[in-house]
């Protein structure tokens, strides 16, 4: 068994395009929480990075089944654990 | 010849509006709902002896974001009460419907569940438990494709069974966490004190737990217009208003 520190994985938006990120955490309050929740970005969930726009930024994540755009201003709120191959 | 009034619910791109016109056809009519840049489309249609009053509500992922389109939905089903609220999933992507069917399920409990593009899901080789889901939600369940027509009449069944009250759900309460309800379980026989039983009081303490003033506004707003005394009381001063 490894030893891990207690962390919050990583944010969405390190993570690479094609990478699944298991949720664990939504660091953003009030309206835009409530939104995030409702469109399915919920702890538990799995989220997919599929395009990032050519400036880097937002960049589309597939999520139940819908495709949603974030900013890095959400997006490096939200947190999980990477899932399958690219999990150490 | 029985009239009620029911409203339809849903995410947008369910197929809501399809089935709306499917069950209208040309008696409808469109215009803006009181003060808000959002269409409202009523219509009537007759099914077996009874007559009904429906309303297309505006497409929301949620009740509770504050968008105009989903007060708009909110305040319908909260204040008008409707006989029946007709909830439209969208059969291929059910996990993110159910969030708004859930959030409706504590509002009221005369509720249809309706899930739409079941000839979508088959073409996807979803099959869905429609037993399951009516046991888990505690409301009546209707597979239909607006589309083709298909599954309308047994759907209008159980609205107007619900609508008589020959059929009466027991929805799903969805239990939060422990400091949760024993926060609930202390706020909300006060809410019943101030509101009665005319709005759901678990639903209202809940919102209020939420820190949702759009509501408490909307609350207030409803009582001022019908001439409802302490609303000053029920926001601010809520124990006192109650002895």
């Amino acid at each position: 068994m490894v030893f891990r520190m207690v962390s919050y994985g990583i944010a969405l938006s390190d993570a690479k395009m094609g990478s699944r990120i298991r949720l664990n955490r939504i660091d953003i309050q009030g309206v835009m929480r409530r939104r995030l929740l409702d469109l399915g970005f919920v702890p538990g969930n799995v989220v997919e990075v599929i395009q990032k726009s050519p400036l880097g930024d937002p960049t589309a994540y597939r999520i139940s089944g819908t495709t949603i755009a974030l900013r890095k201003e959400e997006s490096s709120l939200i947190y999980g654990e990477l899932e399958g191959e690219d999990a150490e | 010849m029985n009239t009620y009034t029911i409203a339809l619910a849903g995410n947008p791109n369910t197929g809501k509006s399809t089935l709306f016109n499917t069950l209208t056809g040309l008696r409808q009519h469109t215009g803006n709902w009181a003060g808000k840049t959002v269409v409202k489309a009523e219509g009537e249609f007759v099914h077996n002896s009874s007559s009904f009053r429906i309303i297309d509500l505006p497409g929301t992922y949620s009740l509770y974001s504050n968008s105009a389109d989903e007060e708009t939905a909110r305040d319908y089903i909260i204040f008008e009460q409707p006989d029946v609220t007709i909830v439209v999933l969208d059969a291929t992507s059910l996990e993110r419907n159910l969030n708004l069917a859930l959030q409706v399920l504590e509002m009221t409990h005369r509720v249809v569940v309706c899930i739409n593009l079941m000839d979508e899901a088959e073409k996807l080789g979803i099959d869905i438990d429609l037993a399951a889901i009516s046991r888990k939600l505690g409301v009546p369940v209707a597979a239909i494709s607006a589309r083709s027509r298909q599954g309308i009449p047994p759907l209008l069944d159980l609205v107007e069974k619900v609508a008589a009250g020959i059929l009466v759900p027991q929805p799903l309460m969805v239990r939060y966490s422990d400091e949760t309800e024993r926060q609930l379980a202390e706020l909300e026989p006060q809410v019943r004190c101030i509101l009665g039983t005319r709005f759901p009081s678990r639903w209202v303490a809940l919102r209020l737990l939420d820190g949702d003033e759009n509501l408490l506004s909307s609350i207030k707003a409803r009582m001022n217009e019908e001439g409802i005394r302490p609303e000053q009381e029920v926001v601010s001063y809520g124990r006192t208003a109650c002895h």
